[in-house]
């Protein structure tokens, strides 16, 4: 199987702590390879550094091959990355529709797979985003890295903070974005990693703790509890 | 009620100088978060070139003016997109050496201005129908007034529809809100900053050219002075607000010039800096907070 995303002994320091501590794993062409963790181990932190969001001490990264460590972050999206950040970061003063646009890069737009996945951004297309519910904001958020063809989408806790429903809806998005890209998802909420994620790698401490396939892992509860803290198989 | 007319119109032409000042400080310090001391200069840099071309070229006053002020203008937006590209792009992140650049640049440049031309005020060449009045309610109000009204009411509109609809605007008021998610979206950042540099300093130099109509004169300390009161309209409008920055100029030229004519000579800038304790104590942010519209 061919690698979209490979990352090498990737070091990250903020300020005095050194967060990453040489974490290297390698993510799948195709499917969710799910980034897990207890909080504070650096999930976020490795996308942001994937991202060029925060300054990258040592390693390598890798996109289909092509090293693109030392590219600024927006260098970083137009070969092909997409980003959902943890807190959404949409933009509240601008309006749905100006989210949407702002995001575009192809000259052909997903617009109908966004809409078609989240109806309710169409209907909402004028009002400011800053006045919508959380999870009508993380829907603009995947929406807007969703209009682009990505060889890779990072997406960073999607489900945190929603209802229920949402989560499934949310999930339902992410298992289709998958059919079309490489996803590499950091996520607390295990039923949603056991429905999407084919691979895991599991942070400890700044450090790989743990990487293979998703089912080994939560097939293990002992396992799940040693490595994540938290009782598997909760769904 | 004459008076007031005359105060209300002369209030809201020197509330256009701070509103062209105020906009492109707003839109840098919104946008970048730098603040930029040298922008002051930027003035003097377009109320000098508008000076000097008026007194090489020929024709009439009007045609000097126009095209004194056309190239003061290009220059203004040519200096700051240079500052932009020498001394501030190497310094982002370093906000106090940005300061400290800005704030000698600024020093710097007024000094070579007085060296070269003196300190002395030049008086700026005319034509005869901005000396002329107007009757307005009974007020005989400067010709060159409504200029100053008019240009800058123009320049609100046009950039308030440069922000809303272009794709450009989209990049500069999703920039003020977060940046770092402008180029999460695959956008260079830096394009804009220059840009929105070269267009506050073609604002600033606007507004050099304009002073030098609404005093008759342009001299080298005019750009420190409107730049203090620039400073103010855009913490009262709200860093990074457009539409605000031009309410908060208004308020402040007209607070001054009441509080000049009415109180006595000289409170006007001591009720100016009560307006802005008043406006920090209810809204911190300022009457438009962080959104670029």
């Amino acid at each position: 199987m061919s690698t979209a995303l490979s990352v090498n002994d990737l070091h990250v320091h903020l300020g005095q702590s050194h967060i990453l501590q040489g974490i290297s794993f390698d993510v799948p062409t195709g499917g969710v390879t799910a980034l897990l963790g207890r909080n504070g181990v650096g999930k976020t932190t490795t996308l942001r550094a994937l991202m060029g969001l925060v300054p990258r001490s040592r390693g390598e990264v890798t996109l289909g091959g092509d090293d693109v460590t030392r590219l600024r972050t927006h260098a970083v999206v137009r070969r092909g990355v997409g980003y959902v950040p943890e807190d959404r970061d949409v933009f509240a003063g601008l309006t749905v529709e100006e989210n949407l646009r702002l995001a575009e890069r192809d000259s052909d737009p997903s617009y109908d797979l966004v809409y078609d996945l989240f109806p309710e951004l169409r209907q909402r297309a004028t009002q400011r985003a800053g006045t919508l519910s959380g999870g009508q904001q993380q829907m603009v958020a995947i929406a807007r890295a969703l209009l682009n063809r990505n060889q890779v989408l990072l997406v960073d806790e999607p489900t945190k903070g929603l209802a229920p429903l949402l989560v499934t809806e949310v999930a339902a998005a992410l298992g289709r974005a998958a059919e079309l890209t490489t996803v590499l998802l950091v996520e607390q909420n295990l039923p949603v990693v056991q429905r999407l994620a084919r691979d895991v790698v599991v942070l400890d401490a700044g450090r790989v703790a743990h990487a293979g396939p998703a089912a080994e892992l939560l097939a293990d509860p002992d396992h799940i509890r040693r490595l994540l803290g938290v009782h598997g198989g909760s769904h | 009620m004459s008076t007031l007319v005359l105060l209300t119109i002369t209030g809201l032409g020197l509330g256009a100088m701070y509103f062209l000042v105020a906009s492109g400080l707003s839109l840098i310090y919104g946008l970048m978060g730098v603040l930029n001391f040298a922008h002051g200069a930027l003035i003097t840099v377009g109320a000098y070139t508008a000076w000097w071309f008026g007194e090489q070229l020929g024709g009439g006053f009007g045609t000097r003016l126009l095209v004194g002020g056309a190239l003061g203008i290009v220059a203004g937006a040519i200096v700051a997109a240079l500052i932009e590209l020498v001394l501030i792009r190497p310094l982002y992140q370093r906000p106090v050496e940005q300061v400290l650049v800005t704030v000698g640049l600024a020093l710097a440049l007024g000094a070579l201005v007085q060296g070269i031309w003196g300190a002395d005020p030049k008086p700026i060449l005319l034509p005869d129908w901005m000396f002329d009045t107007t009757t307005v309610l009974g007020a005989n109000v400067p010709n060159d007034r409504f200029v100053e009204i008019g240009i800058a009411a123009a320049v609100l509109v046009g950039l308030t529809a440069f922000l809303r609809y272009t794709r450009f605007g989209l990049v500069i008021r999703a920039g003020v809100e977060n940046r770092a998610m402008v180029t999460a979206l695959g956008i260079d950042v830096r394009r804009a900053f220059t840009i929105v540099f070269a267009l506050g300093g073609a604002l600033a130099a606007l507004a050099g050219v304009l002073s030098g109509v609404y005093f008759g004169v342009v001299d080298p300390a005019r750009g420190t002075s409107l730049l203090i009161f620039a400073f103010i309209v855009v913490v009262i409008g709200g860093f990074g607000s457009i539409g605000g920055s031009a309410i908060a100029a208004v308020a402040v030229a007209l607070i001054q010039q009441y509080a000049n004519y009415y109180a006595s000579s000289g409170t006007g800038d001591l009720a100016v800096v009560m307006l802005l304790a008043a406006v920090l104590l209810v809204r911190p942010g300022g009457l438009a907070p962080k959104v670029a519209h």
